[in-house]
């Protein structure tokens, strides 16, 4: 039990020490870069990573350190806002069909298999082909995307904790319907939610990166990761610093995010 | 005549509650089952009234249909106090594990606009009525045996001031020095706040010990209805006999 108990806090930890090491790496690229991420310089093309610059320069001579900086905080920023657009509105959809059920659930939940039909991918790539290219149009779509797995979630969540005898026992006590959903059966579902937003950062994460990578996401001159391999994928093999930093970035924050969601799971139990 | 109803009448304003040719059925897809044919039956103030019967014989269809959560077909339901709680069976899923103790019981008194400083008040006062701890109010759920829950299940009962109480099995998920315990306290609680407690247990040795009266519950009838002593010693339907019969073997 207790050798158990701390195999499951070492996934935590480590999940916990990453993400929190690119949260201050992000954190560092908001109050400033050494260089103008955006300052082009014909005499660094291509320069080799070096002491003035760690990371070295891509094919416009800017400082690849600089922009990753730059491009992590837009990356997360674009799965953050994602997240909590589609987290939000899917969880309380989940919540309200899952709890009151009847013809609205049913309706709702069609809408929602409807949506789960599309490949995610494309239904955000339609979108984007609806709205037009551009950062908050990417958190749009893919905040729409999102929104039929949180509330397919939530939904199963709500459904079998309504049925728990305390949520009967706060009913004739008189509390509220709405009470009842956010003070006393929402708590109860933060595990499985939690380990669900990891899930779906990562997910929007390498989605920001794929739609810049394909051009309809951030727009140049602004820096996200995504954008960065992008752009690196034709020097690859003359100049690979300009895609393996910004590509480290992703997978460290995939990673850090994967496993502190993991973690949270485990300790808030089966 | 089927023997339906056999208590002798009593005043109104004796009863805390009525049942009269209450029926109920459940909507299985598209088949409606019935569970509760032409229930009637009186609970009268201060006193336990035991309902038996195995499962699935409706007993606790009966107690969802007088709390409100299933509408019945026909009869009416008149209750002659406010709104009676309850005992849940399982101590596990009765007791939200996310909030403390503590939370737990102040939560119906925030329900009746109770001022914070007394709802820490009453909720001390009634933790010691029910032989919890101080400490124990500031823990969680599933930092607690099924007993001390259970406990607190009967705390956050009577803690409105409810004086009526459905218990549905409490004492079924406990184990027997544990059950013990929790009839002597519901007992004297009963005796100390002058409680009406209907007692739904399908266990005969339970109702025996806790209950005035006793009805004999089968296939969604009360087939018999009679004092304990009575009941025990001179059951009148065959059911009854066989259910007598059956916990002495056990």
């Amino acid at each position: 039990m207790k050798a158990k108990k701390k195999s499951k806090n070492i996934t935590l930890i480590l999940g916990g020490c990453i993400f929190a090491g690119m949260l201050l790496f992000l954190l560092v690229g908001l109050v400033g870069t050494p260089y103008d991420p955006d300052a082009m310089n014909g005499g660094l093309k291509f320069a080799a990573p070096s002491l003035s610059h760690p990371f070295g320069c891509d094919h416009f001579g800017r400082d690849v350190f600089s922009r990753v900086l730059e491009g992590t905080g837009t990356t997360f920023f674009v799965a953050a806002a994602t997240l909590l657009l589609g987290g939000g509105i899917g969880i309380l959809i989940g919540a309200f069909t899952g709890y009151f059920g009847g013809w609205i659930d049913e309706v709702l939940m069609r809408v929602n298999d409807a949506i789960v039909s599309f490949p995610n991918i494309l239904l955000a790539l339609v979108l984007i082909s609806i709205f037009g290219p551009g950062k908050y149009n990417v958190i749009l779509a893919l905040g729409i995307v999102f929104i039929p797995s949180f509330a397919r979630m939530t939904r199963s969540e709500f459904l079998s904790q309504k049925e728990m005898d305390y949520v009967k026992s706060a009913r004739l006590m008189g509390v509220s319907h709405l009470r009842i959903i956010f003070v006393h059966i929402l708590p109860n579902t933060i595990p499985t939610l939690l380990s669900m937003a990891a899930i779906g950062f990562n997910n929007a994460v390498l989605a920001e990166a794929g739609m810049s990578f394909l051009g309809i996401g951030v727009q140049p001159p602004d820096a996200s990761l995504g954008r960065m391999l992008s752009e690196a994928q034709a020097y690859l093999m003359t100049a690979p610093w300009c895609a393996i930093f910004p590509g480290l970035a992703v997978i460290l924050l995939a990673l850090g995010v994967s496993l502190l969601g993991d973690g949270i799971q485990q300790k808030g139990g089966v | 005549m089927r023997d339906t109803q056999t208590a002798a009448p009593v005043l109104q304003s004796e009863n805390v509650l009525e049942l009269r040719h209450v029926s109920a059925s459940y909507r299985d897809g598209k088949q409606s089952k019935d569970v509760l044919h032409d229930i009637s039956l009186e609970v009268h103030s201060n006193e336990i009234l035991g309902l038996v019967g195995e499962s699935g014989c409706g007993k606790s269809t009966l107690s969802k249909v007088i709390l409100g959560f299933v509408k019945p077909d026909q009869g009416e339901i008149l209750h002659y106090t406010q709104m009676p709680q309850m005992i849940f069976q399982d101590p596990y899923s009765s007791l939200n594990p996310k909030k403390k103790i503590s939370w737990i019981l102040e939560e119906p008194l925030r329900m009746q606009k109770v001022p914070k400083a007394k709802r820490k008040e009453r909720v001390l006062k009634m933790a010691q009525k029910v032989g919890l701890l101080p400490e124990q109010i500031n823990r969680y759920p599933g930092e607690l045996s099924g007993g001390q829950r259970q406990r607190v299940g009967i705390a956050a009962a009577l803690i409105q001031g409810s004086r009526f109480i459905i218990a549905d099995e409490p004492v079924s998920a406990l184990d027997v020095t544990i059950q013990k315990q929790i009839m002597e306290l519901m007992i004297s609680l009963q005796q100390e706040l002058n409680l009406s407690i209907l007692f739904i247990s399908h266990d005969l040795n339970v109702i025996y010990q806790m209950c005035d009266r006793v009805l004999v519950m089968k296939d969604g009838r009360i087939i018999e209805s009679a004092d304990t002593e009575e009941l025990f010693t001179h059951p009148k339907a065959e059911y009854t006999k066989e259910l007598l019969s059956a916990s002495l073997d056990s």
